[in-house]
């Protein structure tokens, strides 16, 4: 074992490197807050919101990073098997928690198919995994609308009128689902400092990393860890590898599923054939800027993705109207900023990817180095 | 019996049941009281349309680039080209000729640095370029509101600045090419014959490329980058110019597009026109790493085939729409077809 010999400098540098992306966050943020001119109040307030709101969904993304499948962007599918339960929930008439219950239950079967088929699909489109899961994210969109906007209220019994188009078939644009409103978030709630905290949405949550830790160490955690170091490693050591992954998969579409919920739950509406579209969007933006990469995430960066990034996207049109005096110039500005921290983790990681390479050869050429010196 | 099961494999199944089905629907068409003298044109005029930005997934999928998703960046070139063209008050053909000569150096410059991007991230280009393709389009949301930009036709009335989120080309180069030495036959066909020429030239220009030595250069690099680099050919050197020359046709493509469409889209409008291009080039029989100028025109044939026949063809059937549905499913599921064959060059 050596330990590659590497000046103060070069270290602090790697540092910096690492984590890019949260430091550049927070100086934005930093510069933001002053700006916008909100009240630490204010904004304590909406991070806990937030953090309650988002994440579950944020979690779900967790599994298949470590099977080495990096980024689920079919984590809309999951978003999508949430919403038809939801609907059906609405249409049924169940209110508060047995209805959200409901919702899962009914969501649970069509993630799980969904997550298997995804997996399939990925199993043979290795390497490239992420454009491939964003773009069944859009095909499966397009099966869904199909569903919903004309085989919903045609073929699948609806018999809510409040729910259904005019025209007789399909779903509404909106979804009212004041039943269900905040019935978790209000549950049981506190008050601190004049920051009301739901103790049971976040208990909920708690629950949830409490599970994924533990799922860590569990066989199944540890075969898709091996997965995701190298596969072929795997393999050799009689891990079936592809129905790991499908696993992986299926495990967190069905948590999407979930997430979609206890997000919809605070929110109280559903917008039937936009909200899906963007939840895989925004939570994997707020991932990456708590400083995970393509293959390594952590809960902590779960924790400081949505304060940072949530912080940024309640201040920044306020910043902008302050700043310039135009607030739709803000509103563009969080919307490049969201894709272009993205855009920025791909690159920084497949760029780190190299640089280790390049550090692997630099160890190699010191041991050599030493070794020589040894000899002589 | 073999010859025709050869033929299959190599032409693919979802290609002869797109093909077979937007067979079925022409022949429909009559008896459900579609003209389809009137569909065919459309037909073609949507091929004009679109054509040459699916020529500009050609130079990349022949580097071994992927399927160009960035194409919003060559289409903001473009956007560029043509507010640039009004600006200075071109009009008439000349603002088409002035609108291609001004986006030329925003293609290559832009083209150029993300040239350079994606020659550091090898091997996952399509998925980062599907984000430069997002954020570029995201950051000119805010310079559209910023630019100096003055003239009347193209800001906002009210306050003077920022241009508006469409703009006419009527006066400038609507139609220039359209009414281009064209031609009807009876009452509703009609032939856009300064399009299609205009595709054929970029068309034959692009083809001719690919068989000059750099072009041969370019094809190598993508079937195979180590033969390539044995030879002795720059691999990073011939990725820029693909990807320049990419950008640049889907500059020219957006102009095409609005010369017909009749209005310039900001901000949003150029997010997600990167799909239908790809699904077209796909749905030709272009895969991951191979394209040749036929599978350009088949797909943007069929594709757009179905675009203009589904809809008409299933209002007059059933009273629904449900066009946008099976565009959807149709362009997506190509996509996914195309990522999950096993390329045969693995890097």
């Amino acid at each position: 074992m050596s330990i590659l010999k590497e000046t103060g400098g070069q270290k602090f540098l790697g540092i910096i490197q690492n984590n890019a992306v949260p430091i550049l966050f927070g100086i934005i943020v930093l510069i933001g807050i002053p700006l916008s001119g909100y009240s630490v109040g204010y904004l304590g307030q909406e991070i806990v919101v937030r953090i309650a709101r988002n994440s579950f969904l944020i979690i779900a993304l967790l599994i298949p990073i470590m099977a080495g499948m990096g980024l689920n962007f079919g984590m809309t599918l999951g978003a999508m098997a949430g919403q038809i339960g939801l609907i059906f929930m609405a249409d049924w008439g169940i209110v508060g928690i047995p209805g959200m219950i409901l919702a899962m239950i009914i969501s649970t079967p069509i993630s799980a198919f969904l997550g298997w088929m995804c997996g399939k699909i990925l199993n043979m489109a290795k390497g490239r995994e992420m454009v491939t899961s964003y773009i069944i994210g859009f095909f499966i969109n397009g099966v869904y609308q199909l569903i919903v906007l004309y085989g919903m209220g045609a073929v699948i019994p609806i018999k809510n009128p409040a729910l259904v188009l005019p025209r007789g078939y399909g779903i509404r644009n909106t979804v009212n689902l004041i039943t269900i409103r905040k019935t978790l978030d209000n549950l049981f709630a506190i008050k601190i400092f004049g920051i009301s905290i739901p103790i049971a949405t976040m208990l909920v949550i708690t629950i949830l990393c409490i599970f994924v830790i533990w799922f860590r160490k569990t066989k199944l955690g540890q075969d898709m860890r091996a997965v995701g170091q190298d596969m072929e490693v795997a393999r050799a050591a009689g891990i079936k590898v592809e129905h790991t992954r499908i696993v992986s998969i299926v495990i967190s579409t069905i948590l999407a599923g979930y997430g979609m919920i206890v997000y919809l739950q605070n929110i109280g509406t559903l917008n039937t054939y936009n909200s899906h579209m963007q939840i895989g969007m925004f939570s994997i933006a707020a991932l990456l800027v708590g400083g995970a990469t393509v293959n390594k995430a952590s809960i902590g960066n779960v924790f400081l993705g949505v304060s940072l990034f949530h912080l940024m996207f309640i201040v920044s049109p306020t910043a902008g109207k302050n700043l310039i005096g135009e607030a739709q110039l803000g509103e563009y500005f969080r919307v490049f900023v969201s894709y272009g921290v993205i855009t920025i983790a791909l690159v920084l990681y497949e760029v780190r990817r190299r640089r280790e390479k390049a550090r692997g050869g630099r160890l190699l050429a010191q041991e050599q180095a030493e070794n020589m010196e040894e000899n002589t | 019996m073999n010859n025709l099961r050869q033929f299959i494999r190599s032409f693919g199944w979802p290609r002869i049941i797109i093909g077979l089905f937007l067979l079925s629907l022409f022949i429909i068409a009559p008896f459900v009281g579609v003209k389809v003298s009137t569909s065919l044109s459309d037909t073609i005029v949507r091929f004009g349309m679109n054509g040459v930005m699916v020529l500009a997934m050609v130079p990349m999928i022949h580097s071994g680039c992927g399927l160009n998703f960035g194409l919003p960046l060559g289409i903001i070139a473009g956007l560029l080209g043509g507010t640039l063209a009004i600006e200075y008050n071109f009009v008439g053909p000349v603002s088409f000729l002035m609108a291609i000569v001004f986006s030329t150096p925003f293609a290559i410059l832009f083209g150029f640095g993300y040239s350079k991007l994606l020659n550091k991230v090898k091997g996952s280009e399509m998925m980062i370029a599907t984000y430069v393709g997002f954020s570029s389009v995201a950051f000119m949301c805010i310079m559209w509101l910023l630019l100096p930009y003055k003239h009347p036709t193209m800001v906002w009335g009210y306050a003077g600045t920022g241009l508006r989120t469409t703009i006419s080309t009527e006066g400038y180069y609507l139609h220039v090419l359209t009414n281009f030495l064209q031609f009807k036959i009876g009452k509703t066909f009609m032939f856009p014959t300064g399009m299609i020429l205009f595709f054929a030239l970029m068309a034959l220009l692009m083809w001719a490329f690919l068989h000059t030595k750099r072009g041969t250069a370019m094809t190598a690099v993508g079937s195979n980058p180590v033969f390539a680099r044995a030879s002795g050919i720059n691999i990073d050197k011939v990725r820029t110019l693909s990807v320049i020359l990419s950008t640049w046709l889907g500059a020219v493509g957006i102009l095409m597009y609005q010369q017909s469409f009749g209005f310039i889209q900001l901000y949003m409008g150029p997010f997600y026109m990167a799909l239908p291009a790809v699904s077209a080039i796909l749905i030709g029989g272009a895969s991951v790493n191979k394209a040749s100028i036929l599978n350009v025109v088949v797909g943007t044939f069929l594709f757009q085939g179905i675009l203009t026949m589904t809809p008409s063809v299933m209002n007059s059937m059933i009273h629904t729409d449900m066009s946008e549905v099976i565009r959807i499913i149709v362009s997506n599921g190509m996509i996914l077809y195309a990522l999950t064959r096993k390329s045969e060059v693995t890097r």
